[in-house]
Protein backbone atom coordinates (compact mmCIF):
# COMPACT_ATOMS: atom_id res chain seq x y z
CA UNK A 1 0.00 0.00 0.00
CA UNK A 2 1.61 3.44 -0.91
CA UNK A 3 0.42 7.09 0.09
CA UNK A 4 -3.24 8.01 0.24
CA UNK A 5 -3.70 10.42 -2.80
CA UNK A 6 -6.94 13.16 -1.40
CA UNK A 7 -9.39 14.06 -4.52
CA UNK A 8 -9.12 17.74 -4.97
CA UNK A 9 -13.18 18.00 -4.25
CA UNK A 10 -12.16 17.58 -0.66
CA UNK A 11 -10.11 19.63 -0.75
CA UNK A 12 -12.32 22.65 -2.12
CA UNK A 13 -15.23 21.90 0.47
CA UNK A 14 -13.03 22.10 3.11
CA UNK A 15 -11.63 25.28 1.54
CA UNK A 16 -15.18 26.49 1.26
CA UNK A 17 -15.92 25.52 4.91
CA UNK A 18 -13.33 27.34 6.40
CA UNK A 19 -13.98 30.17 4.16
CA UNK A 20 -17.81 30.07 5.71
CA UNK A 21 -16.89 30.11 9.39
CA UNK A 22 -14.20 32.64 9.42
CA UNK A 23 -17.11 34.41 7.95
CA UNK A 24 -19.58 33.61 10.94
CA UNK A 25 -16.60 33.60 13.54
CA UNK A 26 -16.15 37.12 12.33
CA UNK A 27 -19.71 38.17 12.30
CA UNK A 28 -20.81 36.52 15.67
CA UNK A 29 -17.79 38.86 17.65
CA UNK A 30 -19.67 41.91 16.87
CA UNK A 31 -22.70 40.52 18.72
CA UNK A 32 -22.60 40.89 22.35
CA UNK A 33 -23.42 37.21 24.13
CA UNK A 34 -21.06 38.02 27.39
CA UNK A 35 -18.17 35.41 28.23
CA UNK A 36 -20.38 32.99 25.53
CA UNK A 37 -17.95 35.73 22.68
CA UNK A 38 -14.71 33.60 22.96
CA UNK A 39 -16.32 30.01 24.08
CA UNK A 40 -18.41 30.38 20.27
CA UNK A 41 -14.82 31.75 18.72
CA UNK A 42 -12.73 29.07 20.47
CA UNK A 43 -15.26 26.32 19.59
CA UNK A 44 -14.92 27.45 16.17
CA UNK A 45 -10.76 27.79 15.78
CA UNK A 46 -10.70 24.01 17.17
CA UNK A 47 -13.57 22.86 14.38
CA UNK A 48 -11.22 24.92 11.82
CA UNK A 49 -8.30 23.78 12.98
CA UNK A 50 -9.22 20.38 13.12
CA UNK A 51 -10.71 20.71 9.58
CA UNK A 52 -7.22 21.26 8.25
CA UNK A 53 -5.52 19.02 10.50
CA UNK A 54 -7.59 16.12 9.20
CA UNK A 55 -7.69 16.72 5.31
CA UNK A 56 -4.94 19.18 4.63
CA UNK A 57 -2.55 17.50 6.56
CA UNK A 58 -3.52 13.84 5.41
CA UNK A 59 -4.34 13.03 9.40
CA UNK A 60 -7.45 11.36 8.10
CA UNK A 61 -5.31 8.93 5.87
CA UNK A 62 -2.00 8.97 7.49
CA UNK A 63 -1.04 6.34 10.32
CA UNK A 64 -2.42 6.67 13.65
CA UNK A 65 1.01 7.35 15.04
CA UNK A 66 0.34 10.66 13.77
CA UNK A 67 -2.36 11.44 15.42
CA UNK A 68 -0.73 10.23 18.67
CA UNK A 69 2.12 13.00 18.55
CA UNK A 70 -0.66 15.44 17.74
CA UNK A 71 -2.78 14.28 20.59
CA UNK A 72 0.34 13.75 22.91
CA UNK A 73 0.90 17.62 22.13
CA UNK A 74 -1.93 19.07 22.25
CA UNK A 75 -2.66 17.32 25.70
CA UNK A 76 0.65 18.29 27.04
CA UNK A 77 -0.53 22.01 26.40
CA UNK A 78 -4.05 21.37 27.98
CA UNK A 79 -1.59 20.50 31.74
CA UNK A 80 -0.04 23.71 30.80
CA UNK A 81 -2.84 26.12 30.43
CA UNK A 82 -5.03 23.89 32.96
CA UNK A 83 -2.73 24.07 36.25
CA UNK A 84 -1.77 27.62 35.61
CA UNK A 85 -5.34 28.62 35.32
CA UNK A 86 -5.80 26.13 38.56
CA UNK A 87 -3.18 28.69 40.17
CA UNK A 88 -4.17 31.91 39.01
CA UNK A 89 -7.89 31.61 39.63
CA UNK A 90 -7.82 30.24 42.95
CA UNK A 91 -5.50 32.79 44.20
CA UNK A 92 -7.46 34.77 46.54
CA UNK A 93 -6.54 37.64 49.03
CA UNK A 94 -5.13 37.00 52.48
CA UNK A 95 -8.82 38.11 54.57
CA UNK A 96 -8.37 38.71 57.90
CA UNK A 97 -6.55 37.29 60.80
CA UNK A 98 -9.52 35.44 63.15
CA UNK A 99 -8.03 36.03 67.17
CA UNK A 100 -6.59 32.77 67.57
CA UNK A 101 -4.57 33.74 64.26
CA UNK A 102 -3.42 36.88 65.37
CA UNK A 103 -2.49 35.26 69.08
CA UNK A 104 -0.54 32.42 66.97
CA UNK A 105 1.58 35.71 65.37
CA UNK A 106 2.40 37.33 68.02
CA UNK A 107 3.77 34.41 69.77
CA UNK A 108 6.09 33.45 66.75
CA UNK A 109 7.10 36.86 67.17
CA UNK A 110 8.23 36.32 70.58
CA UNK A 111 9.63 33.20 70.10
CA UNK A 112 11.72 34.31 67.05
CA UNK A 113 13.17 37.67 68.65
CA UNK A 114 12.40 36.52 72.33
CA UNK A 115 11.39 40.08 73.30
CA UNK A 116 8.42 40.95 74.68
CA UNK B 1 22.58 3.08 -11.27
CA UNK B 2 23.21 6.32 -13.34
CA UNK B 3 20.13 8.55 -11.09
CA UNK B 4 22.81 10.00 -8.52
CA UNK B 5 19.74 10.71 -6.02
CA UNK B 6 17.93 7.05 -5.10
CA UNK B 7 14.53 7.24 -4.11
CA UNK B 8 14.23 5.15 -0.99
CA UNK B 9 17.29 5.78 1.30
CA UNK B 10 19.61 3.05 2.06
CA UNK B 11 17.74 2.85 5.95
CA UNK B 12 14.60 2.15 4.36
CA UNK B 13 12.90 -0.73 3.39
CA UNK B 14 10.58 0.79 1.28
CA UNK B 15 9.09 4.40 -0.04
CA UNK B 16 6.11 3.66 2.38
CA UNK B 17 8.08 3.52 4.96
CA UNK B 18 10.38 6.52 3.75
CA UNK B 19 7.26 8.66 3.30
CA UNK B 20 6.63 7.98 7.15
CA UNK B 21 9.31 8.82 8.54
CA UNK B 22 9.20 11.89 7.01
CA UNK B 23 6.03 12.54 8.18
CA UNK B 24 6.72 11.46 11.41
CA UNK B 25 9.72 13.65 11.46
CA UNK B 26 7.79 16.43 11.00
CA UNK B 27 4.80 15.91 13.29
CA UNK B 28 6.97 16.07 16.11
CA UNK B 29 8.65 19.08 15.48
CA UNK B 30 5.01 20.53 15.14
CA UNK B 31 4.50 19.03 18.49
CA UNK B 32 7.53 21.00 19.52
CA UNK B 33 5.67 24.14 17.76
CA UNK B 34 2.50 23.41 19.95
CA UNK B 35 4.64 23.46 22.87
CA UNK B 36 6.45 26.96 21.83
CA UNK B 37 3.07 28.54 20.82
CA UNK B 38 1.54 27.42 23.86
CA UNK B 39 3.06 29.09 26.17
CA UNK B 40 2.50 32.38 24.71
CA UNK B 41 -1.24 30.80 24.58
CA UNK B 42 -1.24 30.28 28.17
CA UNK B 43 0.47 33.14 29.18
CA UNK B 44 -2.10 35.51 26.87
CA UNK B 45 -4.87 33.84 28.80
CA UNK B 46 -3.59 34.85 32.05
CA UNK B 47 -3.30 38.33 31.06
CA UNK B 48 -6.85 38.00 30.14
CA UNK B 49 -8.15 37.07 32.93
CA UNK B 50 -6.85 39.41 35.32
CA UNK B 51 -7.07 42.74 33.01
CA UNK B 52 -10.30 41.36 30.82
CA UNK B 53 -11.35 45.07 30.30
CA UNK B 54 -7.98 45.86 29.10
CA UNK B 55 -7.43 43.24 26.83
CA UNK B 56 -10.92 43.90 25.50
CA UNK B 57 -10.01 47.61 24.88
CA UNK B 58 -6.59 46.75 23.17
CA UNK B 59 -8.61 44.27 20.68
CA UNK B 60 -10.62 47.38 20.18
CA UNK B 61 -7.98 49.16 18.38
CA UNK B 62 -7.39 46.35 16.19
CA UNK B 63 -9.38 46.34 12.56
CA UNK B 64 -11.03 42.94 12.33
CA UNK B 65 -11.84 43.40 9.52
CA UNK B 66 -8.11 43.61 8.28
CA UNK B 67 -7.35 40.78 10.42
CA UNK B 68 -10.96 38.86 8.55
CA UNK B 69 -9.07 39.61 5.52
CA UNK B 70 -5.65 38.02 6.25
CA UNK B 71 -7.38 34.74 7.61
CA UNK B 72 -9.40 34.53 4.52
CA UNK B 73 -5.88 34.89 2.18
CA UNK B 74 -4.25 32.25 4.57
CA UNK B 75 -6.81 30.17 3.83
CA UNK B 76 -6.58 30.72 0.17
CA UNK B 77 -2.74 29.83 0.75
CA UNK B 78 -3.40 26.65 2.40
CA UNK B 79 -5.12 25.44 -0.64
CA UNK B 80 -2.94 25.93 -2.92
CA UNK B 81 -0.35 24.19 -0.73
CA UNK B 82 -2.63 21.31 -0.78
CA UNK B 83 -3.13 21.52 -4.46
CA UNK B 84 0.22 21.29 -4.96
CA UNK B 85 1.33 18.44 -2.67
CA UNK B 86 -1.57 16.84 -4.88
CA UNK B 87 0.15 18.03 -8.10
CA UNK B 88 3.36 16.41 -6.55
CA UNK B 89 1.71 13.24 -6.05
CA UNK B 90 0.75 13.06 -9.35
CA UNK B 91 3.68 14.20 -10.91
CA UNK B 92 2.49 17.18 -12.90
CA UNK B 93 5.72 19.80 -12.34
CA UNK B 94 4.54 22.68 -14.32
CA UNK B 95 1.27 22.48 -11.54
CA UNK B 96 3.41 22.19 -8.59
CA UNK B 97 5.27 25.10 -10.00
CA UNK B 98 2.63 27.35 -10.16
CA UNK B 99 0.92 26.18 -7.18
CA UNK B 100 4.27 26.67 -4.93
CA UNK B 101 4.32 30.39 -6.72
CA UNK B 102 0.98 31.06 -5.90
CA UNK B 103 1.28 29.50 -2.28
CA UNK B 104 4.43 32.47 -2.04
CA UNK B 105 2.60 34.60 -3.59
CA UNK B 106 -0.81 34.77 -1.01
CA UNK B 107 2.13 34.21 1.99
CA UNK B 108 3.46 37.59 0.66
CA UNK B 109 0.22 39.65 0.14
CA UNK B 110 -0.58 38.06 4.24
CA UNK B 111 3.27 39.81 5.46
CA UNK B 112 2.23 42.73 3.63
CA UNK B 113 -0.51 43.13 5.28
CA UNK B 114 0.46 42.28 8.64
CA UNK B 115 3.52 44.92 8.39
CA UNK B 116 2.45 48.02 6.32
CA UNK B 117 -1.14 47.77 6.87
CA UNK B 118 -1.25 47.08 10.34
CA UNK B 119 1.90 46.70 12.39
CA UNK B 120 2.83 50.55 10.45
CA UNK B 121 0.01 52.01 11.11
CA UNK B 122 -0.70 50.67 15.16
CA UNK B 123 3.60 52.57 15.76
CA UNK B 124 2.09 55.85 14.11
CA UNK B 125 -0.62 55.24 16.25
CA UNK B 126 1.21 55.49 19.20
CA UNK B 127 0.03 51.65 20.02
CA UNK B 128 3.42 49.88 19.87
CA UNK B 129 5.16 49.84 23.51
CA UNK B 130 8.28 50.60 24.42
CA UNK B 131 8.90 52.62 21.17
CA UNK B 132 6.05 54.89 20.62
CA UNK B 133 3.18 54.03 22.95
CA UNK B 134 1.06 57.36 23.31
CA UNK B 135 -2.50 55.81 24.43
CA UNK B 136 -3.76 57.41 27.33
CA UNK B 137 -6.94 55.67 28.38
CA UNK B 138 -8.09 54.15 31.54
CA UNK B 139 -5.51 50.70 32.58
CA UNK B 140 -3.17 51.95 29.87
CA UNK B 141 -0.12 49.86 31.38
CA UNK B 142 -2.61 47.03 30.93
CA UNK B 143 -3.69 47.95 27.92
CA UNK B 144 0.32 48.06 26.87
CA UNK B 145 0.71 44.56 28.02
CA UNK B 146 -2.22 43.36 25.57
CA UNK B 147 -0.38 45.58 23.04
CA UNK B 148 3.07 43.27 24.20
CA UNK B 149 1.10 39.85 23.63
CA UNK B 150 0.08 41.28 19.93
CA UNK B 151 3.28 42.18 18.39
CA UNK B 152 5.07 39.21 19.72
CA UNK B 153 2.98 36.68 19.07
CA UNK B 154 1.65 38.23 15.33
CA UNK B 155 5.52 38.83 15.34
CA UNK B 156 6.59 34.65 15.70
CA UNK B 157 3.59 33.54 13.74
CA UNK B 158 5.62 36.31 10.60
CA UNK B 159 8.87 34.61 11.24
CA UNK B 160 7.35 31.45 10.78
CA UNK B 161 6.04 32.42 7.91
CA UNK B 162 9.34 34.54 6.48
CA UNK B 163 10.96 30.82 7.18
CA UNK B 164 7.82 29.08 5.18
CA UNK B 165 8.14 31.43 2.19
CA UNK B 166 12.22 30.24 2.73
CA UNK B 167 11.21 26.61 2.63
CA UNK B 168 8.49 27.54 -0.58
CA UNK B 169 11.76 29.03 -2.48
CA UNK B 170 14.08 26.01 -2.34
CA UNK B 171 11.18 23.58 -3.09
CA UNK B 172 10.51 26.02 -5.82
CA UNK B 173 14.30 25.78 -7.04
CA UNK B 174 14.00 21.33 -6.76
CA UNK B 175 11.32 21.25 -8.48
CA UNK B 176 12.72 23.17 -11.72
CA UNK B 177 15.51 21.24 -11.45
CA UNK B 178 12.87 18.17 -11.64
CA UNK B 179 13.88 16.55 -8.74
CA UNK B 180 10.22 15.82 -7.59
CA UNK B 181 8.07 12.70 -8.88
CA UNK B 182 5.12 10.97 -8.34
CA UNK B 183 7.72 8.45 -6.43
CA UNK B 184 9.66 11.30 -4.85
CA UNK B 185 7.59 14.14 -3.25
CA UNK B 186 8.55 13.64 0.67
CA UNK B 187 9.90 17.23 0.52
CA UNK B 188 7.04 18.77 -0.45
CA UNK B 189 4.51 17.37 1.84
CA UNK B 190 6.36 17.72 5.16
CA UNK B 191 6.75 21.51 3.90
CA UNK B 192 2.87 21.59 3.36
CA UNK B 193 1.93 20.31 6.86
CA UNK B 194 4.24 23.05 8.25
CA UNK B 195 2.51 25.35 5.88
CA UNK B 196 -0.87 24.73 7.19
CA UNK B 197 0.52 24.46 10.84
CA UNK B 198 1.39 28.40 10.58
CA UNK B 199 -2.18 28.75 9.24
CA UNK B 200 -3.91 26.85 12.01
CA UNK B 201 -2.09 29.25 14.55
CA UNK B 202 -3.59 31.83 12.95
CA UNK B 203 -6.74 30.58 13.18
CA UNK B 204 -6.28 30.86 16.93
CA UNK B 205 -4.95 34.12 16.77
CA UNK B 206 -7.32 35.70 14.66
CA UNK B 207 -10.11 35.24 17.53
CA UNK B 208 -7.74 35.76 20.54
CA UNK B 209 -6.61 39.26 19.27
CA UNK B 210 -8.95 40.85 17.17
CA UNK B 211 -12.33 39.90 17.88
CA UNK B 212 -12.06 39.66 22.16
CA UNK B 213 -13.35 43.70 21.44
CA UNK B 214 -15.01 43.73 18.54
CA UNK B 215 -18.95 43.65 20.22
CA UNK B 216 -18.53 46.70 21.61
Amino acid sequence: MSEHIASRKIYYFVFGSLLVLTLLTWRIAYIDLGAWNMVVALFIAIFKAGLVATFFMHLRWSASIMRLVLFAAVFWLAILITLTMGDVLTRHAVTKPQPWQASTTISRTVAVTGQR
Amino acid sequence: MPNSHAIVAEQFDDREQQHEAASLGMWIFLGTEIMFFGGLFAGYTVYRNLYTTAFEAGSHLLNAKIGALNTAVLICSSLTMALAVHAAQTGKRKRLMGFLVSTMVLGGVFLYIKFILEWLHEYRDGLAPGLHFTYSGPQASHVALFFCFYFLMTGVHALHMIVGEGIMTVLLIMAWRGKFSERSHNHIEIAGLYWHFIDIVWIFLFPLLYLLGAHF
